[in-house]
């Protein structure tokens, strides 16, 4: 189960990041290793990254996040890196689905309006993010039902041992 | 209300009527994974707890993009997939045989088909009239046990093509002039569809470059009618009896037209490190490259090497510049040898991959060194993706790394066509 409320610092990123970014291919012999490639995260686009990153923190990232290729591993190991959620103007479709299902939520808002470092709190049932640096309160764009029951129940493997089938 | 292809072949598959923005749950006709996502569909098709494929004969494996493996660890992980093939009875298709996605071009991909892959530019069969897509690796691993997958049908962008292409133009510099024109993201979520008098004249091999690229603007499918093009092209390759025709309403809804005129289009390159940082080649020319490489998904078809050997033909490759070639199959590379290209690219200097992804993404066979420039027909050009955040990649048709190769710098290939 995801929480449907959470809380962390915002680490803003740019627009276009890639999988190629999230994951370069230089890295790929390390695929079946998901603890050492997670510390290879975002190594290029942030140097650093995997030591800076606390649990809970979200990315905050502009527009077309993880766009590319269609390696889940680059969901995995966001998740994997501690990454509470992903907050982003827009997201490419295929990593928009694969961090769905790992039951890392994606929030596509105007994130112009989150500073690096600000305190934010996500509510997944009400799609609103609190902003507390700033005192906005951002509303995300909605995603299909399926998507938000997959997410509810954790991601798209736990969805699927629960209900054994897709309900629509 | 008159459909678009996805429209269509949406609706046929989930049983229904599927519009646009609608959510189906439809079959799958195909599944596939490759080397570098199938070991996690096969964990995640464990996790789930499922012990059998729904079908097995439409599941398949590809060593492909580690083949022949340069490390230890993916070693270990093709013996992982070859393992899977033994418990399931899916398919194997081994290193040497090809890329993923001209394999299920050359012998499985059909029109009106639901093909779902582990790898985003599964978007090549919709050259075939295929409603194809890239997926992770957890939705294809319940697509391969439940032969079914849910999809949001997506809105249509219809690409309007007419015209010739001029001399020294190919299908390269339209896919990359249009996802200069639409943006890196301006077909996210949306179907680009292609329609227009221009198609009647248009190769399996131009629809597959042109196919593969949608992914690249985007799009969740690149989709072509199924005409007499591709009903020969299955006939040819003993699959004649896969052909139906399909073809969009004429009051299908589209969400933008894009018209092109192919007569009006000019050489073109992707600069560091976008794909939609397109630009003329006339613009560019001049730049020094180490590395040509010809080759992919995109361009390493019998069509590509053609005109490479043409090109080539009796000249060398400039001394400061390394030519790199990977025919994306077994087949092509058999073609191309009975057709003597293979030996005019060697005798140019040329070094002949096996048939794979080979240099692609900068996990073997031809990565590159810092500062270092290489003109790639591939389809995917970003920071460190043959294998160096220090290198830079240009994308660019055969003709373009051909004419670039001999003269060791970014140059246009009319000036040799
Ligand atoms: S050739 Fe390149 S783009 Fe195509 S499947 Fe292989 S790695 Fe991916």
């Amino acid at each position: 189960m995801t929480d449907l409320v959470l809380k962390g610092k915002a680490i803003k990123l740019g627009d276009n990041i890639s999988t190629d970014d999230i994951i370069p291919g230089r890295f790929a012999h390390l695929r079946s290793n998901l603890p050492e490639l997670a510390r290879h995260v975002l190594e290029d686009a942030v140097p650093g990254f995997a030591s800076k990153v606390k649990s809970g923190d979200f990315l905050v990232a502009g527009k077309n996040f993880g766009l590319g290729s269609s390696r889940e591993h680059a969901p995995v190991v966001i998740k994997m890196s501690g990454v509470g959620a992903i907050l982003a103007k827009s997201a490419a479709r295929i990593f928009f689905r694969n961090a769905i299902n790992q039951g890392l939520p994606v929030l596509l808002c105007d994130t112009d309006k989150i500073g690096d470092g600000d305190e934010l709190e996500i509510n997944l049932t009400s799609g609103t993010i609190a902003n507390f640096s700033s005192g906005l309160t951002l509303s995300c764009s909605k995603m299909p039902p399926i998507m938000s029951a997959i997410l509810k129940e954790g991601g798209l493997i736990p969805y699927i041992q629960k209900h054994k089938d897709f309900k629509l | 209300m008159g459909k678009t292809l996805a429209e269509k072949i949406l609706s046929l598959k989930s049983h229904g009527e599927a519009e646009a923005g609608d959510v189906v749950i439809a079959d799958v006709d195909l599944a596939f994974v490759q080397d570098t996502t199938g070991p996690l569909t096969i964990k995640q098709f464990k996790e789930s707890g499922f012990k059998a494929l729904a079908k097995p004969q439409q599941a398949i494996i590809f060593l492909d993009h580690a083949a022949p493996s340069p490390a230890q660890q993916l070693s270990n992980d093709h013996i992982l997939l070859r393992r899977f093939t033994e418990e399931t009875g899916c398919r194997i298709y081994e290193v040497g045989e090809g890329i993923c996605h001209q394999l299920v071009a050359e012998k499985f991909a059909n029109p009106g088909d639901i093909i779902v892959g582990a790898d985003s530019h599964t978007v090549t069969g919709g050259a075939l009239g295929a409603f194809a897509t890239g997926m992770g690796s957890s939705d294809v691993a319940v697509a391969l046990a439940l032969g079914k997958t849910w999809f949001r049908v997506p809105q249509s962008f219809l690409i309007e093509l007419n015209g010739v292409f001029p001399r020294g133009i190919y299908a390269k510099d339209l896919i990359l002039y249009l996802i200069g024109q639409i943006g890196a993201a301006g077909a996210n979520y949306k179907a680009l569809e292609f329609g227009g008098e221009a198609l009647a004249q248009m190769t399996m091999s131009q629809r597959l470059t042109i196919a593969n690229m949608a992914v690249e603007a985007g799009a969740k499918v690149g989709l072509f009618p199924a005409d007499k093009i591709t009903q020969d092209f299955l006939v040819e390759r003993g699959r004649g009896d896969d052909y139906k025709p399909l073809y969009p309403d004429a009051e299908a809804n589209y969400e933008q037209v894009i018209p092109v005129n192919l007569n009006q289009l000019e050489p073109m390159l992707s600069l560091p490190h976008a794909v939609d940082n397109v630009r003329p080649v006339t613009q560019v020319k001049g730049v020094k490259i180490q590395q040509a490489f010809i080759g992919t998904c995109t361009n390493g078809r019998l069509e590509d090497l053609a005109v490479a050997a043409e090109i080539l033909k009796g000249k060398s490759r400039h001394p400061g510049t390394r030519l790199l070639i990977a025919p994306a199959s077994r087949q092509v590379l058999i073609r191309a040898i009975e057709k003597g290209y293979i030996r005019s690219l060697i005798e140019a200097g040329a070094a002949i991959l096996p048939p794979g992804c080979a240099a692609c993404l900068g996990l073997h066979q031809g990565v590159l060194g810092n500062d270092e420039v290489c003109l790639s027909t591939a389809n995917r050009n970003f920071k460190g993706r043959m294998g160096n955040p220090e290198a830079m990649v240009y994308l660019a048709s055969p003709a373009t790394a051909a004419a670039s190769a001999i003269r060791g710098e970014i140059t246009d290939p009319r000036e040799f066509t």
